[in-house]
């Protein structure tokens, strides 16, 4: 039973990451814990080669339907690990829960703006290929 | 020297790699609104482009798990990756069907979901 829930969340985490293009670590690692009976590490460790299996079939989709800019995603993925040191360090210097709130700020302040941009300009919202810029 | 744009994809990637390493999140919460309001990608776009970036950031973040600590159960992340894979498959099948505004809401109501968790904590 505690399989099958694991596979249902499996399946809404790739569902997400075609939708609104995340991994899905959001709804994978909790389905490695909790379900699967992981621990913290080694579920968000498992989560991420799901996650690189699921965006590796998510972007040849997309590549299929003609939205993957293949050279800015790379230059954005192989410039990433400084950042992820850099967030490491951060993490060790600055207390968890001004982070966690500074985020918090901060994802909602982008979701205002996303909501604005899906509100007014629902005709033309959304065609550029990032190609101009 | 490096044009500006690289220069902004750059930070793009930095900035994703660093909310990865504080937060655990993917990247992906970051790179699709900047690839949105700094570039002016179409939501599709946006997150397929996001999605083959996750690949490589993935990819890194695996190998040195697995490879150097030996955190990752690759039976069980093979195995309960086909249901997820079928998600994607689904998931993009559908975002070609939605209007694109409606995945702006969509990753809106997402970001609001991991603010509140992030608050409630």
């Amino acid at each position: 039973m505690d399989e099958l829930f694991a596979a249902l969340i499996a399946v809404a985490g790739g569902l997400a990451g075609g939708l609104v293009g995340v991994g899905g670590g959001v709804l994978t690692v909790p389905s490695l814990t909790i379900y699967i009976g992981l621990s913290q590490l080694e579920g968000e460790s498992t989560s991420l080669l799901m996650i690189v299996i699921v965006a590796l079939v998510g972007a040849f989709r997309q590549n299929a339907y003609g939205n993957l800019n293949l050279r800015d995603a790379l230059v954005i993925g192989v410039l990433s690990p400084l950042g992820v040191l850099i967030g490491v360090v951060v993490g060790n210097e600055v207390p968890q829960r001004a982070l966690e709130l500074s985020f918090a700020a901060l994802a909602l302040y982008v979701a205002w703006g996303l909501v604005r941009r899906a509100w007014r300009a629902p005709d033309q919202a959304g065609q550029g290929r990032g190609e101009a810029e | 020297m490096p044009s500006e744009r690289t220069l902004k994809l750059a930070a793009v990637g930095t900035l994703a790699g660093i909310f990865s390493g504080l937060f655990g999140v993917g990247g992906g919460t970051v790179i699709v609104p900047l690839l949105i309001f700094w570039f002016g990608y179409g939501e599709r776009m946006a997150t397929g482009t996001s999605l083959g970036a996750i690949v490589l950031i993935g990819l890194l973040g695996a190998v040195a798990q697995g490879g150097f600590y030996g955190n990752v159960h690759v039976g069980t992340g093979l195995l309960l990756s086909i249901p997820a894979v079928l998600g994607v498959v689904m998931g993009t099948a559908i975002q070609q069907r939605i209007p694109q505004r409606a995945v702006s809401l969509l990753f809106a109501a997402l970001l609001l979901g991991i603010a509140i968790e992030l608050i409630v904590k």
